[in-house]
């Protein structure tokens, strides 16, 4: 579904603050793959997710989604078929907008017709968006009249996974979407995405700084090193390992310890 | 209260509803721009006399009806400049209104036949003609109620589709909409195009009911747009988007009652501008002093209730 053919990237190249952030960055991800990634701080994580939305150009390499060239698309073109979930959950929604207007937003984006400005959502949709909400077992289904900034910060994030969700994307990519969350919360929303990946069969990356949850969740884990992949377990391989596993496969390909105290601590 | 009577008359209501309404049309393209796009556009008083000089030459020419959409076109061509100012050319916002606010003083003028006043006495306008379908003394009122009521539901209308949807989340959550596949710098476009329409549309209304066109018609405009957008959001508050629209509409109306009622109390005509200052100033400050007031007022009976706690226990103490 989504392939990165050797992508690099070098920011600021030629100054003191040159940083080469993805270095032969190579990953082809199959239909219906759930990587986790895990990886030291500045480990090139959050860089791969901006390369493959667009906020910037590679230097080098392509991106392959769904069969498609989008080295050279523009970012908001890419983002009708990739859903992004932040840390933030603020990021996500927009704040003076209500529930219905921002799920109404969601759901029109990706439009059949790429020039219906002018549509509008029905009554029939509206019903669809509430029983759609009533899933998240938060009671929003009875508040889509009200601001999206009155919501808690795991409310506006179970919302922004809706969102990115209502239309099925090709690849979904969660950048320690539940790392700011309370643990209940937290929980809560991971489990919502389990279960609508699962359910709808979507591709999907994402980055935590939790071990055990990295083994647990998908079928296919990375790690991650100054801007490279080191390593990619997937499936029978993956199911049998543990974090002593995995942090003794990282200190081989890495060449050195695994330096980030938040996956350490969490683990 | 013979003196109250006086002032406040039928004849000042009536007047204060036909500006009000025009001016309101100003107003709702702040709405868009400002408190929407959360963009200072300061193309504002150039792109109002843009309409006013449009719509008198066009009428002149023997088109009232014409006039509106002319107008309309010449300040959706305003805004896009200003919008290609600062989405395609790095301009500052505030900056990009400025510039365009000064070159529009040389197209009004050039618009206007390089002569800073054109009158249109001589020429029917679309007031006239519903003088002579409606007649009484209410015609103007109608006919402008009718325009503003006309924008107000297409602006509820078209607020609510996928781009108007995408022009609200632009001022809201820059982030989100990058993420959402929207282009920010075609919904920026699209809102100001919009925005300074609807200013242009109010200078054309303006034109035709003054009978008359003046280079310097838009001075000061933004500053009472802005006064009497406030003045709605303050009176209506929060809310659903038509709501939010008819409570800039109030807001206008009641704010050529203020002047108007000033006007009647013999304020001297080179005032009023400082009488408008004071009146935005009030407006501006007034939700905020209210929530103050609130803090100040708690405050107060706080510190009285636990005074009284503690002299209660001070004379516990003491009688044993």
């Amino acid at each position: 579904m989504l392939e990165l053919k050797g992508i690099s990237k070098t920011f600021n190249p030629g100054t003191v603050n040159e940083k080469r952030a993805l270095y032969q960055v190579n990953l082809n991800l199959a239909d219906g793959d759930f990587a986790t990634i895990i990886g030291s701080n500045g480990a090139g994580k959050s860089t791969m997710f901006n390369a493959i939305t667009g906020a910037f150009l590679v230097d080098e390499g392509s991106i392959i989604l769904d069969g498609k060239n989008i080295t050279f698309a523009r970012e908001h073109v890419r983002s009708k078929v990739i859903g992004h979930l932040f840390q933030d959950p603020l990021l996500g929604t927009a704040p003076h907008m209500t529930i219905e207007e921002n799920m109404a937003l969601a759901y029109l984006r990706a439009g059949k017709s790429r020039y219906a400005y002018f549509s509008r959502i029905s009554g029939a949709d509206k019903k669809k968006f509430r029983e759609q909400l009533s899933l998240l077992d938060m009671g929003l289904e009875d508040r889509m009249k009200q601001p999206v900034g009155l919501l808690s910060g795991g409310q506006r994030q179970a919302l922004t996974l809706l969102m990115a969700t209502m239309v099925t994307p090709k690849i979904l990519l969660l950048d320690e979407h539940t790392a700011a969350l309370d643990p209940a919360t937290a929980e809560k929303v991971l489990k919502l995405t389990k279960d609508i990946v699962a359910e709808r069969k979507i591709t999907c990356l994402m980055v935590t700084h939790n071990m055990q949850q990295a083994l647990e969740l998908g079928n296919r884990i990375l790690m991650m090193d100054s801007g490279s992949i080191v390593l990619d377990v997937k499936d029978e391989e993956k199911a049998g390992m543990t974090t002593d596993d995995l942090l003794e496969q990282f200190r081989i390909r890495a060449g050195k310890k695994l330096d980030n105290d938040r996956i350490l601590l969490s683990s | 209260m013979s003196s109250l009577s006086t002032i406040f008359t039928v004849s000042i209501f009536r007047s204060a509803l036909e500006t009000g309404c025009i001016y309101a049309l100003v107003a709702l393209a702040l709405f868009i721009s400002f408190s929407i796009l959360n963009i200072a556009d300061l193309t504002t008083d150039g792109c109002y006399t843009l309409g006013c000089a449009v719509g008198a030459m066009v009428t002149m020419s023997g088109h009232p009806f014409l006039a509106l959409p002319a107008a309309m076109c010449a300040g959706a061509l305003a805004g896009f400049v200003t919008a290609f100012l600062q989405t395609r050319l790095g301009v500052e916002s505030i900056l990009a209104g400025i510039i365009v606010n000064t070159g529009l003083y040389t197209i009004n003028i050039m618009v206007m036949k390089f002569s800073s006043v054109v009158n249109i006495f001589n020429c029917d306008t679309i007031f006239r003609y519903a003088k002579k379908v409606i007649g009484g003394e209410w015609y103007k009122v109608i006919v402008v109620l009718i325009v503003v009521a006309v924008v107000a539901l297409l602006l509820g209308w078209f607020l609510n589709t996928r781009l108007g949807l995408s022009i609200r989340a632009t001022g809201d959550n820059s982030s989100m909409v990058k993420a959402s596949s929207i282009n920010p710098a075609f919904t920026i476009t699209v809102g100001l195009c919009v925005a300074n329409s609807l200013t242009a549309l109010a200078g054309c209304l303006l034109a035709q009911y003054q009978n008359s066109c003046d280079i310097n018609i838009g001075t000061g405009m933004v500053t009472i747009a802005l006064a009497s957008l406030i003045i709605g959001e303050t009176i209506v508050g929060k809310g659903g988007i038509l709501r939010r629209v008819v409570g800039v509409i109030v807001g206008s109306c009641l704010y050529r009652f203020i002047v108007a009622v000033a006007i009647r109390m013999h304020v001297p005509a080179e005032c009023l501008k400082l009488v408008s200052a004071i009146i935005v100033a009030v407006a501006i400050a007034t939700p905020y002093l209210k929530s103050k007031a609130v803090f100040w007022k708690t405050r107060l009976t706080r510190m009285k209730e636990n005074k009284k706690l503690q002299k209660q226990a001070e004379q516990g103490i003491g009688g044993k």
